[in-house]
């Protein structure tokens, strides 16, 4: 390999965002080419109006992988948290709002006991929980009400609401989450201490930090990040039904992975997340273009995430 | 950590008792438990019969199954989150060609599945080993392909599976009280006993707990690795045709169900997610837990749908007791 190639790798490796956003631009171009005058302002809109809920779900995955765990209920956890808070909002919206958070943090706070705590590994303690938010919530919807609750305007303008014509309102939200993380994650101390445990746990152990803290603290964030996706999402596609985000469960941590942050934790980083859902957004309204059978697209979207991680892994020469 | 292929290098050849307790005090105490819960049973529902308990048999038989696919995947220190999905490749496929034929034809597609199916784990396993993207990622992704596929063949539950093929899981050839669905099992024993007592076998457990220490000692890690996800595929593939025996219909859905059921079981069972400790007795028990678990709901008159909350809190609770063990063996 020539002097040159060899810088370019590097080049590459160091600014695998630069990769990403290559990527995204030719799969925009790839609808353009299937069908010329698709990609306008109204579909940028529109991409970005439903990357919002992902972004914010991956935002919670993000925290929990750089530690070196993962959190396997965040779609749960997202789903419960709209339907309960499209079924207490006829008492008050603000009272639906704080209900359906407190979800989400106390998933997040028992999740984290669990693997802080109690030493659990997180994908079992994430999946038992999943099981129980789930199976909470099915017994929650037979007791309480019959139908399908409604969701409030708020919400609805919040999900799917644009400012100027084409700037999605969930937009702002999610620009506001992403800056405090990217900044969090970077600048202050609890950030860097993520890193870390993500790293060398021990090694932090024996630095004086109170590794246990840090991850209660660190799932109760996801937790509430979760709960926050759920009821932008529920806004989104204007309904909370009790089966609203299990769909984006794979998504929220293949958005993770391909946006470079390591499954074995301590590297990583939500700017790379937030590619990453855009990535995955873009890709199912190509597999939509492509007009074939749910099923065919079911597979196509498996393959491809899996080809991406692999291009991903190979080129990166990352795990 | 490396109990399982310590044991065999190293110590004297006597009886030492703390290396039983923690080799097998986890699969006595998963048991015991269920033989407290068989007993409970009895005193909730003292007519308990034969009826009830080939019902058990049958609702743990998909189950028992799938939480043997995982086990062996775990212990070659990965995971497959595509179980489910390749369960219901398996049920869709055995209808679509079995249905109006004899049982002998039934008997001759079933091990066509079996085989494709177990293709299909080791295609998963090959990916994970030459891509090197992490099992979690693959077998997620693929679990979206799997289920697309199984829709492709079946766009929607059918019923038709021949009822001879039925009869295989459903009767009872010898005793009421020895159900067809439990002499089924027997094909885990089968397969695991020699594999266990392999070269390939032990190079499992050697992978699945100390991936560098496997590799000095000359193990294939990639085809060590390959062979678990394949073996894998063939008890998910047992499973999906467990699926058609057992409910008779062919659905793209019905695995949903049974990979994180699967994964539970094995926890409870007391297979280490870590990989390379643990064996498919305690999975075996801990099928017949969960599956008892909502009967005895039905019984007491609660609503079934708590049923998977308790299944929930169960795991939490039994992960967390094993959790606090590791804790204080540590301090």
């Amino acid at each position: 390999m020539s002097t040159r190639a060899v810088t370019m790798v590097r080049l590459v490796q160091q600014r695998s965002i630069v990769v990403l956003i290559a990527l995204l631009v030719a799969l925009a171009g790839l609808i353009e080419v299937i069908r010329p005058g698709a990609v306008n302002a109204n579909w940028v809109s529109n991409i970005l109006e439903f990357a919002a809920p992902l972004g914010i779900l991956a935002a919670g995955q993000t925290l929990v992988v750089i530690t070196s765990g993962i959190d396997l209920s965040v779609a749960n956890v997202a789903t419960a948290s709209a339907y309960i808070m499209a079924s207490q909002a006829p008492f008050g919206v603000t009272r639906g709002i704080i209900a359906g958070l407190l979800v989400g943090i106390v998933v997040g706070l028992v999740n984290g006991v669990g693997v802080a705590v109690f030493r659990v590994q997180p994908l079992i303690m994430t999946l038992a929980m999943g099981l129980v938010v789930t199976g909470t919530l099915n017994v929650y919807s037979q007791a309480s009400v019959r139908s399908v609750p409604g969701v409030p305007d708020v919400i609805h303008t919040l999900g799917s609401g644009t400012v100027l014509g084409y700037v999605p309102v969930s937009l702002f939200l999610w620009a506001l989450l992403a800056a405090v993380l990217i900044v969090g994650l970077r600048g202050t101390g609890f950030g860097r201490l993520l890193y870390a445990l993500g790293d060398n746990p021990e090694a932090t152990r024996l630095a004086g930090v109170r590794g246990w803290q840090v991850l209660l603290a660190n799932y109760t964030a996801c937790g509430l990040l979760s709960a926050v996706a759920g009821i932008v999402l529920a806004g989104t596609v204007n309904a909370a039904d009790l089966s609203l985000a299990n769909v984006l469960l794979l998504p929220s941590v293949a958005a993770v992975v391909i946006g470079g942050t390591s499954i074995f934790g301590g590297s990583g980083s939500y700017a790379g997340t937030i590619v990453g859902a855009l990535i995955l957004t873009v890709l199912n309204s190509v597999l939509t273009l492509l007009d074939v059978a749910d099923a065919v697209k079911q597979v196509l979207y498996g393959a491809i995430i899996v080809l991406l991680a692999a291009a991903y892994t190979r080129v990166l020469g990352r795990e | 950590m490396a109990t399982s292929v310590a044991a065999k290098v190293s110590g004297p050849a006597g009886i030492n008792a703390g290396r039983a307790v923690r080799r097998y005090g986890w699969t006595v105490a998963v048991y015991v438990l269920f033989a407290t819960l068989m007993v409970a049973t009895l005193i909730v529902k003292p007519d308990f019969g034969a009826f009830e308990w080939n019902t058990l048999t049958l609702a743990a038989l998909p189950l028992a199954f799938a939480a043997a696919a995982q086990t062996m995947v775990v212990l070659s220190g990965g995971i497959d989150l595509s179980v489910g999905p390749l369960m219901a490749l398996a049920n869709v496929l055995a209808l679509r060609a079995t249905v109006g034929h004899d049982l002998r034809y039934s008997v001759g597609v079933a091990l066509l599945v079996l085989l494709e199916v177990t293709l299909a784990g080791a295609l998963n396993g090959a990916i994970i080993v030459l891509t090197r993207v992490p099992d979690i990622v693959v077998t997620l992704a693929m679990s979206f392909v799997w289920a697309g596929l199984a829709l492709l063949v079946l766009a929607k539950p059918t019923p038709g599976i021949p009822l001879d093929f039925q009869n295989l899981a459903q009767g009872s050839t010898f005793s009421p009280w020895v159900p067809n669905a439990l002499l089924l099992l027997l094909v885990i024993p089968l397969v695991w006993i020699p594999l266990r007592r392999s070269r390939a076998g032990l190079a499992i457990y050697a992978v699945g707990s100390d991936r560098n220490a496997a590799f000095r000692s000359g193990v294939n890690l990639g085809l060590s690795r390959v062979l678990a996800y394949a073996v894998g595929g063939f008890f998910a593939a047992c499973g999906g045709l467990a699926l058609s025996m057992t409910t008779g219909v062919g659905s793209p859905l019905a695995g949903t169900y049974y990979t994180l059921s699967g994964v539970s079981a094995i926890v409870l069972g007391g297979v280490s997610l870590a990989g390379g400790r643990g064996g498919m007795l305690g999975p075996l028990a801990a099928a017949y837990i969960l599956s008892l678990i909502p009967a005895v709901l039905i019984y007491l008159g609660i609503d079934p749908n708590y049923g998977q909350m308790i299944q929930g809190v169960l795991i939490v609770i039994v992960v967390m007791i094993g959790g606090i063990g590791t804790v204080l063996r540590r301090a």
